[in-house]
């Protein structure tokens, strides 16, 4: 008989396994009792309304595919379609995100390039970097008074420190024997940053990118919870005010695919620039 | 008249960690002619590295100068071509870009496809054609890959090549292999080249004169040695010239007992530090003795 390849297996397995744990989910979950089976007594106290409760795996399904067969509609403030809450969000992650590149990447190529400017701005990086994005939240709310560009701002600051430091140290161990191949060819500073440190330090940088991009997306769920109006954290908050959990399991779901998505772009990127010595 | 290449009284002092400092090489001066081949020979430590660097432009003596074609040497320029010993060919890069990479910068008002062909030409000339030139280096073997940083050093017509134990990573035969392609594109070429080595056979086959440094600290370039030796040299051919082991014995002699026994000394020479110039040759009658003496008291000493 022969044997099936690695990777088909391991996708039978991962078939497998989520038959197994959606039945399980689907059997653990009571079911309602019918309202005709109640006692007077039991209606009469409200027992016949539906309870809360979290959902079997079935009503997630359906949920999820009334929700992506019409993802864009918009009927007000508080009923828009999953497509548009995804799409504000990666609206403000990207924002946020790209802002937090413009400055990071060109600033940690100054740092990496100079060994005085590393350690002098280092233990401000330190200090700056483990800060939670979200206590930066009063002070941007504060400052910057929309709230919106408040929630961008939080993108940024906490995607720029990733690609910051990977920057600055990818550029800052550039093997010197390739800086002396541009030295001895006589290359300008520009020729040389472009030509021989970018490439060779863009494996270090991209993976701080695809760093920021998955801090970023976990971040930008908090930020909608507290921000409000718009969004996919948002989305998930108002939908636990609703008490509809169905629709919280099913934006989980969603949080998770896009940041799969999200990563696995950045992981094309990556495999793009990576050299092998 | 001064030779093409001029290193004059070059000194070389790194601060030892303990508040003094520590003279890698004293007053080393020595010439290099327009289409020579020299080799360098010393034990590690005696600042052969150094010199190089210092020749490329990559690092700048204690004191001392260099010059070249009348001009002093000051930072790096594509007049220099280097080879490394560790190949320095940028991983990201195809073999024949790795090469266009410096064409480009020696040429930069060349058109793409000239530039190619000339790149491709001297990939040829070191023995890499077809499909291979389009493979990353790290799907190379140190063998091509050394043979693609030495064509992208000659492709560039430097006036002066430097080549840094272009061969100390690879195997004895790949070894002999890419010298004899090293002497076939030089022979084409005229080329001015400076190599170390620390390999005294390969030395006698490359080199038109062999510079000998003491040991270090406070080494210098004690002897000249010409290599009296025609060319074309083949290395099954020539070790049965009658100067082969004559010149061999007595680089062995130097480099295992009289670098030290010399080490820190001036040369009889004292004002420029001249290195001593060595003749050695058997093929001549023995009675000359302007030739004789110095092979004599070599290998005497």
């Amino acid at each position: 008989m022969p044997i099936l390849s690695l990777n088909i297996r391991a996708a039978l397995l991962s078939v497998v396994m989520l038959v197994v744990g959606l039945l399980i989910w689907e059997a653990a979950i009571p079911g309602q009792k019918a309202v005709a089976e109640l006692t007077e007594y039991e209606i009469l106290t409200g027992a016949g309304s539906a309870k809360a409760g979290v959902p079997p795996p079935s009503a997630v399904i359906a949920k999820a595919w009334e929700q992506l067969s019409n993802p864009f509609y918009d009927a007000g403030p508080n009923d828009k379609g999953i497509g548009i809450q995804i799409g504000y969000s990666i609206y403000r992650v990207l924002t946020g995100y790209f802002l937090a590149a413009l400055v990071a990447i060109p600033f940690g190529f100054l740092i990496g390039m100079s060994q005085v400017a590393y350690k002098a701005f280092n233990p401000f990086i330190q200090v700056l970097r483990p800060i939670s994005p979200l206590a930066w939240m009063p002070l941007a709310l504060f400052i910057i008074g929309d709230s919106e560009a408040s929630a961008i701002f939080v993108i940024f600051i906490c995607s720029i420190w990733p690609m910051l430091i990977n920057t600055a140290f990818g550029v800052a161990g550039v093997r010197e024997d390739w800086v002396n191949v541009a030295r001895t060819h006589e290359l300008g500073p520009i020729k040389t940053a472009f030509t021989v440190i970018l490439p060779a330090a863009a494996p270090t940088i991209v993976t701080g990118m695809r760093i920021s991009i998955g801090i970023a997306w976990l971040v930008i769920v908090a930020a909608e919870m507290l921000v409000g109006g718009t969004g996919i954290g948002y989305y998930v908050w108002n939908e636990w005010n609703n008490l509809d959990l169905t629709s919280v399991v099913f934006s989980i779901l969603m949080i998770g695919v896009v940041g799969m998505l999200l990563d696995s772009a950045f992981g094309l990127l990556q495999r793009r620039v990576t050299y092998v010595e | 008249m001064k030779p093409y290449l001029s290193i004059e009284k070059l000194t070389q002092r790194f601060p030892d960690g303990a508040g003094s400092d520590l003279t890698v090489f004293e007053n080393a001066s020595f010439g290099v002619e327009k289409g020579e081949f020299v080799v360098i020979l010393g034990h590690s430590g005696c600042g052969k590295s150094t010199i190089m660097n210092i020749l490329a432009g990559l690092a700048d003596p204690t004191s001392g100068v260099v010059v070249m074609d009348g001009k002093e040497v000051k930072g790096p320029s594509l007049d220099r071509g280097v080879v490394f010993q560790n190949y320095s060919l940028l991983p990201w890069l195809t073999t024949l870009k790795n090469v266009t990479f410096g064409v480009k910068a020696r040429y930069p008002d060349w058109s793409k496809a000239k530039v190619e062909e000339h790149a491709t030409k001297f990939l040829a000339m070191v023995g890499l054609e077809g499909d291979v030139i389009h493979r990353k280096p790290s799907q190379l073997s140190g063998g091509m890959r050394q043979r693609v940083s030495i064509a992208r050093a000659f492709a560039n017509h430097p006036k002066l090549l430097l080549l840094d134990e272009p061969f100390g990573a690879l195997d004895a035969l790949t070894r002999g292999t890419i010298q004899d392609e090293l002497l076939k594109i030089w022979g084409q070429m005229e080329q001015t080249v400076f190599m170390i080595t620390h390999d005294i056979d390969e030395a006698i086959l490359l080199a038109d004169r062999i510079l000998l440094m003491t040991n270090g600290p406070q080494a210098r370039v004690a002897e000249s040695v010409e290599i009296t030796i025609p060319r074309p040299r083949k290395r099954t051919e020539i070790v049965e010239h009658p100067n082969y082991y004559a010149i061999r014995n007595h680089l062995v002699q130097f480099l295992g007992k009289r670098s030290k026994e010399l080490a820190g000394q001036l040369t009889n020479d004292g004002e420029t530090n001249r290195p001593e110039y060595v003749r050695i040759d058997k093929t001549e009658a023995p009675d000359d003795p302007e030739d004789k003496q110095p092979a004599l008291r070599a290998v005497n000493s």
